[in-house]
């Protein structure tokens, strides 16, 4: 027996000169919440269209369950379940329309359709509102009944192409305990891409992407242990003679970092209080800064998944919705 | 078995969709209508009979029903470049059914639209003095929707192939107002300019009009609607067939095109 559903080998997607996925290798166990974390244009979804048979894979392998995504598609598709990063649904139709058709082009039987419909629809909270159209849905709406559609042939492995992006917090809660879930009740295996830190440290195990390659592949707490220690950051009156004092006093290094100064400590809750006690020069403010995710990308890759990147994609979201608008 | 119930899904998915907006039918159906009683009832005088007991009116009538099932089948393929601009496309393409499938019932799902339209103007046929038995209905409905599969499945080849809206219709409007012209629907097929000629036999949808005209006026092949072809006059299984092979042609191209889609 595979202790993995998934299993991607050297995988590689070039689309002319520009090489999206380069050489990654990787495998998900069954019913593992499997995070693909990376800023835009990482290969994220690049690699999430290869693993559903939509985009063919320049060179390498990936199988599900055993099945070669390039050589038996169609047995793939009957096991996967997608939630895509730009909607995806029939806004002419209404929500049990779009859920029918579905079931219609999985196959299913049509008592067995009905019932599942009627439950995941209650289970996502559209049930009330089946019956009308899509497009006055609100996009907090839409992604739910996306996911319950994903859900709906009983997918062994669930894809989630940014799943809450673009959604107030509220919203994205929901929708994580949806998944969450789901793998207690189901079983599903998820894999899912995101950009969003906080949505990353669900996952059982993550892997961070970035200008195609894999970095790291670890729990979301072995990842944060690289990095290690706790960051404080401080303002003083005078940084440069508070850099020499930490450097002295505490035997730390000490990074400029915009008008402050950041240092590591092994346990800064216990160590900040007696900083401010004793330190010689004026602090202004000071913060203290558990390793997260965001760290650990910054470590691995010299460079922030910044927020100006996340304004970018709703920049883009926008820009698209208002094409859609018009026609 | 799947596969039909594949191909079943996406032509009931269109139809349905068709079918939430009724208001398109009654839109769409008024401007051939404003085409035939403008034209017809303007040049009928002028123009005298076009045939024993036929005048312009009559005589346009075949062609008005063949433009507009020409016309709504071959647009019909914007819903797959609407799929894709949606995504709805994706949702289609990552199910477990086959290309061909989908191409098939994306060309059926545009021939019943166009065969609808078409009939809703067919029902007209009384005001205007023609009658018809409910063989010749039969008939008729039976070529115009060999003519709609055959241009829905060139708008869809073609959709599988031009990405951008713009793009589309822009490539629509150049390819479908010279077929229209170009096909005997307004004028009857002898004496043209030799230029005229070659594109008019060259212009697939002659060979679907003309079939409808021949059959609803109940008059030979060989009359003023009829083609011929290098010296050879058509009979009606000719067009019949020259119709059906394109059709052919462009449905196989079509599930082939969808194979690439990505």
């Amino acid at each position: 027996m595979d202790d993995y559903i998934i299993k991607v080998e050297h995988l590689v997607k070039k689309y002319g000169d520009l090489v999206a996925v380069n050489d990654i290798s990787f495998t998900v166990a069954p019913g593992e919440i499997f995070g693909f974390l990376g800023p835009n244009g990482a290969g994220k979804t690049t690699t999430i269209n290869v693993l559903c048979t939509l985009t063919r894979p320049t060179s390498g392998r990936a199988t599900i369950a055993g099945l070669d995504v390039v050589r038996q598609q169609s047995q793939v598709r009957r096991l996967i379940g997608l939630v895509f990063q730009d909607p995806s649904l029939d806004e002419r139709l209404s929500g049990l329309q779009n859920m029918r058709f579905h079931a219609m082009v999985y196959g299913m039987l049509v008592r067995v359709r009905e019932e599942r419909i009627e439950q995941l629809l209650k289970m996502v909270e559209l049930w009330d509102k089946r019956h009308n159209q899509v497009r006055t849905y609100s996009g907090g709406m839409k992604r739910r009944l996306e996911l319950a559609r994903g859900l709906l042939h009983h997918p062994g492995v669930l894809f989630l192409d940014e799943p809450t992006l673009g959604l107030d917090p509220q919203t994205r809660n929901r929708i994580w305990e949806y998944i969450l879930e789901l793998r207690r009740g189901e079983g599903t295996t998820i894999f899912l891409t995101t950009h969003y830190m906080e949505e990353a440290d669900k996952a059982d195990r993550i892997a961070i992407i970035d200008y195609g390659r894999l970095v790291a592949i670890d729990t979301p707490a072995r990842l944060k242990a690289m990095v290690g220690k706790d960051i404080i950051s401080v303002k003083t009156e005078n940084n440069a003679k508070a850099a020499e004092e930490i450097r002295l006093r505490y035997q730390l290094e000490v990074r400029r970092d915009g008008d402050g100064l950041t240092f590591e400590v092994a346990n800064g809750e216990e160590f900040l209080p007696a900083f401010i006690r004793e330190f010689g020069t004026r602090i202004l403010n000071v913060s203290l800064h558990r390793p997260s995710l965001n760290d650990v990308f910054l470590k691995l890759t010299g460079r922030e998944i910044r927020p100006e990147e996340v304004t970018d994609v709703f920049k883009e979201m926008v820009r698209q919705h208002g094409r859609r608008m018009r026609h | 078995m799947n596969h039909l119930l594949g191909t079943y899904t996406i032509w009931y998915r269109d139809v349905l969709r068709f079918w939430h907006d009724r208001m398109r039918l009654i839109g769409s159906v008024t401007f051939p209508l404003l085409f035939l009683f403008v034209f017809g009832s303007g040049l009928s005088g002028r123009m005298g009979a076009l045939g024993p007991g036929i005048d312009f009116t009559k005589f346009m009538f075949p062609g008005i029903i063949g433009m507009t099932v020409l016309m709504t089948s071959f647009t019909a393929g914007v819903s797959v470049v609407w799929d894709r601009e949606f995504g709805f496309l994706k949702e289609v393409l990552v199910a477990p059914v086959s290309r061909a499938a989908v191409a098939i019932g994306k060309t059926l799902g545009s021939a019943t639209i166009a065969l609808l339209q078409g009939t809703v103007i067919l029902l007209f046929a009384p005001l205007i003095g023609i009658s018809l038995s409910p063989l010749t209905s039969l008939a008729l409905l039976a070529l115009m929707f060999l003519l709609a599969l055959a241009m829905g499945s060139f708008g869809i080849l073609l959709a599988t192939r031009i990405h951008s809206m713009e793009a589309f219709q822009v490539t629509m409007q150049m390819l479908m107002f010279p077929m229209v012209f170009l096909s005997g629907a307004f004028f009857p097929l002898q004496g043209l300019p030799s230029w005229m000629d070659i594109l008019v036999k060259i212009n697939p949808a002659t060979y679907g009009i003309a079939p409808i005209r021949q059959v609803m006026l109940g008059i030979t092949p060989l009359g003023s609607s009829g083609i011929s072809l290098l010296g050879y006059s058509l009979s009606l299984w000719h067009n019949v067939a020259i119709m059906a092979g394109f059709g052919a042609v462009m449905i196989l191209l079509g599930i082939w095109s969808f194979r690439y889609q990505q």
